[in-house]
């Protein structure tokens, strides 16, 4: 069986067969092209369509008038609750499939040779259930102010497309377990400081209990990122031989 | 190796047999494989689909048995073609691909068009390779400019990146399009396998820029694939042009059968990749059994014999590798070409409703011209130019 850190194999990149290199540079240059870097035209064509262009969707209908009574909505009045609502819409479906992706990666460790230092299957199955956990309080959540927790907002779709080539990595079987890390680690990364923020705002617009279930997902989180980091430092170091 | 057509039967059909497992191997590697490992899987797919195409085309003209039988063979080449495109590897980028694909277009169709007996076939082959060519400029470009990436490492540096017939002015009215068809009964059998060779392959191409475009975001990409794709549609009509419309049902379908038998061939002598040329192998007994299994309803039905069709060994395999030399050729001596009708003519004889339908469709600019505007290849993306540029400023 390969690794991917077996030697010499890679057929791509120049040097790779530098006589054919070098007939590549001839033909490239045997055309009267007017090197110039030249992207005014690409840009005319994005800039314009980008002025007319309609966003991916809008949000779902407004909670109903008892939703508004039961959670407090009419508060946000002069405000845009519509920006909570798609942000707390976001993060759920970020934890949903942040759940498929523990799964994808239990998968994968079930397939690899332990690293030392690397992630155990219980933590990993751990993690897996709290962001099981998070998008179960975030549909609670949605509920509480008489929003829809099935439909996908505006930025929960955009996030989706931002994070589609995650899933890609983690599903595919020849990625290894580091590879996979490096992926998680953006994904927490990112999970981390939206929490922070999704917790703030909640503080911000006098939505206290949410506010604090949103620190206590945060510090899961922060527990979460901690780990990640520790499993992809302690693997890299131990391939390279320094552990 | 010679093939001797008439004598090796292949495996029957009754044998040609799939699992889920085997439709989805495992694909060849995008970074470790010879990039003509995946110029031969991109191709094959395009074989399949060319004769699962004319398989649905005449299961609607005829009744009885031929359909039962046409639907029999269509299911084995179906599979045949899910295990040959699902080698392909998820990451690779549909514009990564694309590379790929517009490689399979210039060197098969340089291989071709130089294994071509008859004059006008071959002009018209080398006629559609430099537009396939300036495709590959414009697609590099492009895959450089929104991914980031260096499209050599698709080529291997095999295939040259530098302009050919400009795709802008290769837009033409349908009837400047058109060819002179072979004659059944005097063109040679090379001539009509390589007729539905570069057809299918084509083909394939203009489908899979029909379903891969609208999933990039980028309008530029998405007007330069569809700028690009209508080309592709233009050289569907061009090669579908190409062959006799006298020929039978019959007549069709053995030749389907002898060119994947003649495809599988040419794939598996060359072959690297002892996986993937195992398949090779494999769909080659295959396709022997189909055609000699058609080759038998010629004679039950039109009693005639393969023999009358076919040669008894094939001709030169396909070239799978860099014709460098042939397309620079090509492209000093040929690149003003333009058509007019069946014919291809000097620049200055272009036919006016050509000119008429290139302005109209170019009239609000054009993608192919702005996506390359000032772009040259360079080893690493044109950005490791700017920055030895800024360096030494």
């Amino acid at each position: 069986m390969k690794s991917p850190l077996d030697v010499g194999g890679n057929r791509t990149g120049a040097d790779a067969s530098p006589e054919l290199a070098k007939e590549m540079m001839e033909g490239a240059t045997m055309s009267p092209v007017e090197t110039g870097f030249d992207l005014t035209a690409m840009e005319a064509i994005r800039s314009l369509y980008s002025r007319g262009a309609e966003p991916f969707g809008t949000m779902p209908p407004p909670p109903s008038v008892k939703g508004k009574m039961k959670s407090g909505m009419q508060k946000l009045k002069g405000k845009s609750p519509a920006v909570f609502l798609d942000l707390i819409a976001d993060r759920l479906a970020f934890e949903r499939t942040g759940t498929r992706l523990y799964e994808a990666l239990l998968v994968k460790y079930d397939a690899s040779d332990a690293q030392p230092g690397g992630p155990t299957r219980d933590e990993i199955l751990h993690i897996h259930d709290e962001e099981l956990e998070h998008f179960g309080l975030l549909m609670e959540c949605m509920k509480t102010l008489g929003a829809d927790p099935t439909a996908i907002s505006p930025t929960a779709d955009a996030d989706a497309v931002a994070s589609t080539g995650v899933m890609q990595l983690l599903s595919d079987p020849r990625s290894t377990l580091t590879e996979c890390l490096h992926a998680i680690h953006m994904v927490e990364l990112v999970d981390n400081d939206a929490w922070e923020m999704l917790a703030s705002l909640a503080d911000r617009l006098g939505h206290d209990s949410m506010a604090e279930q949103f620190r206590h997902a945060l510090s899961q989180e922060n527990d979460h990122l901690r780990m990640v980091r520790s499993w992809l430092q302690n693997t890299i170091e131990g391939q390279v031989g320094i552990s | 190796m010679a093939l001797d057509l008439l004598h090796e039967k292949g495996t029957p059909l009754e044998k040609q047999v799939f699992t889920w497992r085997e439709l989805a191997p495992h694909p060849y590697s995008k970074l470790d494989d010879d990039a003509f490992t995946r110029v031969r899987v991109i191709f094959m797919n395009g074989i399949e689909a060319g004769t699962i195409r004319f398989s649905h085309g005449a299961a609607s003209m005829v009744n009885g048995e031929l359909r039962q039988q046409l639907a029999m063979t269509r299911r084995i080449d179906h599979m045949q073609q899910v295990m040959v495109n699902w080698m392909n590897p998820a990451d690779q980028t549909p514009l990564e691909t694309t590379i790929g694909y517009e490689q399979v277009a210039i060197e098969v169709t340089a291989s071709v068009a130089q294994h071509e007996p008859d004059p006008y076939l071959a002009q018209v082959y080398r006629f559609g390779m430099l537009e396939d060519f300036d495709h590959l400029y414009r697609f590099s470009a492009l895959l450089d400019r929104l991914e980031g990436k260096d499209p050599n490492n698709i080529l291997q540096s095999y295939t040259d990146i530098t302009p050919g017939r400009a795709t802008a002015v290769e837009h033409r009215h349908p009837l400047d399009d058109l060819r002179r068809p072979y004659e059944r009964e005097t063109a040679s059998p090379i001539s009509k396998l390589n007729a539905l060779t570069i057809l299918s392959a084509e083909h394939q191409t203009r489908d899979y820029y029909m379903n891969i475009a609208p999933i990039y975001a980028d309008p530029v990409a998405r007007q330069l694939y569809a700028e690009i794709a209508a080309i592709e549609e233009q050289h569907v009509t061009q090669y579908g042009s190409l062959i006799d419309p006298e020929e039978s049902v019959l007549e069709k379908w053995l030749l389907h059968e002898a060119n994947e038998v003649y495809n599988y061939w040419s794939c598996m002598q060359q072959e690297g990749n002892p996986r993937i040329k195992a398949v090779w192998e494999r769909f080659l007994d295959y396709e022997l059994g189909q055609m000699h299994h058609v080759a038998r309803l010629l004679e039950k039905y039109q009693g005639r014999e393969a023999a009358e069709l076919l040669p008894e060994t094939l001709p030169d395999p396909i070239g799978f590798h860099s014709h460098r030399e042939f397309v620079r050729e090509v492209l000093a001596n040929e690149v003003d070409l333009r058509a007019n009708g069946t014919e291809i003519v000097p620049l200055d004889q272009e036919h006016g409703r050509s000119l008429a339908v290139r302005d109209q469709l170019n009239s609000e600019g054009s993608p192919s011209e702005a996506v390359a505007s000032g772009y040259r290849w360079e080893p690493g993306t044109e950005l490791a130019n700017v920055v030895q540029m800024r360096k030494s400023s």
